[in-house]
């Protein structure tokens, strides 16, 4: 690979855009191809639907066989709350390759002490989405977790609008009633409320803060692994 | 440290800038039971630090091994691992899977 071509894939990357690298198995030759400019490529009808599922794999092509690394933007995971299980959250999400921000306009919950090195943001979240914190996409995971409707609904709402993949937030069965009455009336549909997932976190019977934050991380795995699968291998 | 696909990439491009032979190895086909997905990545220097990995530990010998080939020779080459009694291979795969891996190098 030219050490040009990796650069270029890598600050794909950074820019949060996602790429296809094109290897020809046969002789090795390479070429990074990026989403914006996949409609111009002559293996575009292949190249699409790889974007969407996001996984890597070999494909047949006119000049033989070739490699295709799929490389989407690496995944934010948006908390909204600077709780107990946040900071539960927090160390174990790096080893996920999960980069985290942490929401809470609540300043005594918000502090550098209790969130040693996590991209913390001390503002309401209509604030932060318009501010420091980069624009929610599909690539996101958002967990609301501070149980207070007048900043979760906000941050479920954005999260909902972008067309996060994971939406999730803490709270019973009837506090969710009173949620999904609020969003119904804010006027989201049925279907887009569905996407919540609430009660949060798998079903792992998690007691502990650190238990239940690694059962909402393993949802977040379980969504993202969801991706539709492409052909068989 | 545990390394993530951003880290491993990074690293090879850090790696090169750095003036170090770089050569980096994919999981590009895997059948049966595979430790490691399709698209994994294991970047190797030319002194054998690396980073990443293509399976669960059984064959990373051999493709640092075939990586430092590649690094001298700058042509890259396609290696199969099967089953750990096959013959045919010094290293396999306890699990019963097969695995094909691209190696090459950065240029």
């Amino acid at each position: 690979m030219r050490a040009e071509i990796l650069e270029r894939l890598n600050a794909e990357r950074a820019a949060r855009r996602a790429a296809i690298l094109v290897t020809r198995i046969p002789d090795g030759h390479q070429r990074l191809v990026r989403e914006a400019e996949v409609d111009g490529d002559p293996l575009a009808d292949v190249l699409r639907p790889r974007f969407a599922s996001a996984r890597s794999g070999l494909v047949e092509t006119p000049e033989g066989q070739a490699f295709l690394t799929v490389q989407v933007p690496p995944v934010r995971l948006v908390v909204v709350g600077a709780v107990h299980i946040s900071q539960a959250m927090a160390t174990m999400a790096g080893a996920l390759d999960l980069a985290l921000t942490v929401i809470d306009p609540r300043t005594a919950f918000a502090t550098p002490e209790r969130f040693p090195g996590i991209d913390l943001v001390a503002e309401w979240p209509d604030a932060a989405f318009a501010g420091p914190v980069p624009p929610l996409d599909r690539y996101c995971a958002l967990a609301a977790l501070t149980h207070d409707p007048k900043i979760d609904d906000p941050a479920l709402a954005a999260a909902l609008r972008a067309g996060c993949f994971y939406v999730g937030a803490l709270g019973s069965r009837k506090t969710h009633a009173a949620r999904v009455a609020r969003l119904t009336q804010a006027g989201f549909g049925e279907a887009e409320i569905a996407r919540i997932h609430a009660p949060i976190g798998l079903p792992l019977g998690a007691v502990s803060p650190a238990e239940i934050g690694l059962a909402i991380l393993a949802e977040i795995i379980a969504e993202l692994r969801r991706a539709p699968k492409p052909e068989a291998a | 440290m545990l390394s993530t696909d951003t880290d491993i990439l990074t690293t090879a491009e850090a790696w090169r800038r750095g003036g170090r032979a770089v050569a980096l190895a994919t999981v590009i086909e895997t059948w049966g039971s595979a430790p490691r997905p399709v698209g994994s990545h294991l970047v190797v220097d030319g002194d054998g630090n690396f980073l990443g990995s293509v399976s669960g530990g059984c064959v990373e010998g051999d493709v640092i091994t075939e990586a430092a080939d590649v690094i001298e020779a700058g042509t890259p080459r396609v290696l199969e691992f099967g089953v750990a009694d096959e013959t045919a291979w010094r290293a396999g795969l306890s699990c019963g899977g097969r695995i094909r891996v691209f190696v090459e190098r950065i240029d």
